[in-house]
């Protein structure tokens, strides 16, 4: 029985949230949130020369063999960081190609494995995270089944002004393209790679929230009004703890999708619905009250709270919002 | 992350099993017949070592070294078989705890085999009607005899469960007036048929009142022994902080709450409402925190059984029940409509209880209102969260407090 982190799994998250420190600080985010690149390839090379896009794989695929667990702790920091993309497309594309039957998808899992290959998920919506950089899409082919598209021709790119800054995405059209299949409509392998994104998903959420929530905290114990810190005030105290009493609980559920992911579950399916939905709706909740909770200074763009709360709208609608993936968990259920 | 308990355990549960197989057939047996038999089960479960775990076995426990996943697989077993595990209660959860790490010998040889069997039954004398949330303001006096051998006690205690069965009371009475306020009270052990006592039950706003409600004791020059006091006289506060951590993490500890969902579910059910999308959106997001429940008993489970500390999220566990509660009252109130305008037959002490249909859930929706108060209410509940979780500093009013 073990049901909390290893000491590797720590070690893990600490490796990435010290790479990232290094590489994606707050006056990084600032310029790239006013710059036009969808992609940062310096944060990118960091992060995969820590061997994040092949954690989830075998050990005879150039991985390390371990689990969604482990992708989605990293995810989670990467949350928690507001690091750029197409981390969680990279990590899903690797799960996909290392699961696909067909030969020529095999063929080109070392370069996604080791992020040469720039993977981004095109699934459900036009709207496609770091599309002007991506060397492929994974896809929908139009019949129920999921396609690696390659970059270049037939692959229409329109440019958006993005909600997210930290993850800028365009609007995609694909006409005629190069694409190798993953595997066909009614292959489990579909739900089973969506499920994952979403567990991914979930983990960027919840390091999003528990971050909001760190700096409402700290700023509660600094910030003096009426000759005191904010956060002995009964008011400000109870907000604070009613955020962490949203966001620490809910880690659990996180873990769960992912290990019944990792383990094929019968619930995993319904698992990772509910925590999509349950923690989009947390981050949504907390990044709204982290900013209500810093008063003046959490509505500048200085403090940059509010990359946090642009990325919670964007969680929230990615790969479906809460209320549709609550829909599909009822469905899961006897109910 | 692993949810199985290991081959180790499992060859434990082969053997919890069999154990209740052979010993555990009550049969039809009924009334006098079926307390003997239980009684004798119970022995014989304290011999294999399955009850009474952290009960030394000189005062009829089983003295087994600590080992959470046991324990756990005890209760699953004993839980399938329907069989009886420890009497629970104020006196095993609070009165063996507390005179294990704090009483004399005296009053181990007195009080411990009596309670874990069942004769002596424990109302607790914590709160008063000044004395709630600031529990260490106790007014409730105690004062030496002339001679120096007995406690004289004067006030008034609320809130007892349990409290007209109780043989006797673990209370909190202020010795040393004149002392800070955490500093001047003793935690005295009192029988409680004598005549300065008088109980009163509490007419609760479900109406209930009786045998198993909450009690008020008057106390009108009631006497204990001084050598019932436990710990020394005005560090009663300290004596009473003593808890039970011994095997205390339970994965059963969720079940209740999984299990009143289920119900809630089944009640869309047989209202016609299960269809609704709106319902349907409602039951997902109230199993979230359902979820998040189950799996964070997994979580602080898997950290007792290895001894590690969880973190903040224990001090999570109590609020994120209640307000869970809330919100399954607030559904179950939507779902049974008009239904909800009548109680059930004999609800609120309104006579013989009589068929239960959908209004039955009012004892939810009223009693969830009880969790928010009962072991510590939720605003509290809040300050613990802010200040011992996240580390805000304390409030001021409190800040002298420990």
């Amino acid at each position: 029985m073990r049901f909390h982190l290893t000491a590797e799994q720590v070690a893990i998250q600490d490796a990435v949230r010290g790479t990232l420190g290094e590489c994606w600080g707050m006056e990084r985010l600032h310029a790239f949130a006013d710059g036009d690149a969808d992609f940062d390839p310096a944060s990118w090379q960091a992060l995969m020369a820590l061997g994040v896009g092949a954690l989830a794989l075998d050990e005879d695929e150039g991985g390390a063999g371990l689990g969604l667990l482990d992708a989605a702790l990293v995810c989670e920091v990467a949350g928690a960081a507001a690091a750029p993309g197409p981390l969680i497309g990279q990590i899903v594309a690797a799960l996909a190609a290392a699961r696909s039957a067909h030969q020529s998808i095999r063929a080109l899992l070392p370069a996604i494995a080791s992020g040469d290959t720039v993977v981004t998920l095109a699934l459900d919506s036009a709207l496609v995270q770091s599309a002007r950089s991506a060397d492929l899409f994974l896809a929908d082919d139009g019949a129920g089944g999921l396609r690696l598209v390659e970059a270049g021709e037939g692959v229409v790119i329109e440019g958006v002004d993005s909600t997210d800054r930290s993850r800028p995405v365009s609007r995609v059209r694909f006409e005629t393209v190069t694409a190798h299949p993953v595997c066909a409509a009614g292959d489990p392998l579909v739900d089973k790679i969506r499920d994952a994104a979403l567990v991914l998903i979930a983990a960027d959420a919840l390091g999003g929230a528990q971050h909001c929530l760190d700096l409402s905290v700290d700023y509660a114990k600094t910030r003096e009004q009426f000759g005191q810190p904010i956060g002995r005030f009964q008011g400000l105290k109870h907000q604070l703890a009613h955020m962490a009493l949203d966001v620490e609980p809910a880690r659990a559920l996180v873990w769960y999708a992912a290990y019944a992911w990792d383990e094929d579950l019968s619930d995993a399916g319904r698992a990772a619905a509910m925590a999509k939905a349950h923690l989009c709706e947390i981050y949504t909740r907390t990044t709204r009250a982290a900013i209500a909770a810093h008063g003046g200074i959490g509505y500048t763009w200085e403090y940059g709270l509010n990359y946090w709360f642009r990325r919670s709208v964007h969680d929230r609608a990615w790969l479906g919002s809460p209320a549709r993936h609550r829909a599909r968990a009822a469905e899961l259920a006897d109910w | 992350m692993d949810l199985s308990y290991g081959p180790e355990a499992e060859g434990f549960r082969r053997e919890v099993r069999s154990f209740l197989a052979e010993r555990w057939q009550p049969a039809d047996r009924r009334g006098d017949e079926l307390r003997e038999y239980v009684r004798e089960f119970r022995r014989a479960g304290i011999g294999q070592g399955y009850l009474y775990r952290a009960v030394p076995a000189r005062y009829g426990g089983s003295e087994q070294p600590v080992d959470v996943i046991r324990a756990q697989v005890i209760r699953e077993e004993f839980g399938r078989a329907r069989a009886p595990m420890e009497v629970g209660g104020n006196g095993v959860n609070m009165t063996v705890p507390t005179l294990i790490e704090k009483g004399t010998d005296e009053q181990k040889d007195l009080f411990i085999r009596k309670t874990i069997e069942g004769d002596y039954i424990w109302g607790q004398g914590y709160s008063e009607p000044g004395s709630g949330s600031d529990l260490a303001s106790v007014r409730t006096k105690a004062e030496l005899s002339a001679d120096g051998t007995r406690w004289i006690i004067n006030g008034q205690k609320i809130w007892t469960s349990q409290g007209m069965q109780s043989t006797h009371m673990f209370m909190l009475a202020r010795t040393e007036p004149d002392a800070p306020k955490h500093d001047g009270i003793t935690y005295l052990l009192i029988d409680l048929d004598q005549p300065g006592i008088t109980r009163r039950p509490i007419r609760q706003m479900t109406g209930e009142q009786g045998e198993h409600t909450f009690c008020e004791f008057f106390f009108d020059n009631a006497e204990t022994p001084v050598s019932w006091q436990v710990g020394e006289r005005g560090q009663g506060w300290y004596v009473s902080r003593t808890t039970l951590k011994h095997e205390r993490a339970s994965i059963g500890s969720a079940d209740g709450l999984g299990n009143q969902f289920r119900k809630l579910v089944e009640l869309a059910r047989e209202m016609g409402r299960l269809g609704d999308p709106l319902v349907r959106d409602r039951l997902a997001e109230i199993e979230g925190r359902v979820l998040s429940h189950r799996y964070t008993s997994f979580r602080l489970f898997s950290c007792a059984a290895v001894g590690e500390d969880p973190g903040p999220v224990q001090l999570m566990m109590k609020l994120l029940l209640t307000e869970t509660g809330h919100d399954i009252a607030l559904l179950a109130q939507e779902l049974i409509g008009e239904e909800g305008m009548t109680e059930p037959k004999g609800a609120g002490g309104r006579g013989p209880r009589g068929l239960r249909g959908p209004n039955k859930w009012l004892d939810q929706i009223m009693g969830s209102l009880g969790n928010s108060i009962a072991g510590g209410a939720s605003n509290i509940q809040r300050n613990i969260i802010g200040e011992r979780g996240l580390g805000l500093p304390r409030d001021l009013a409190m800040q002298s407090e420990r």
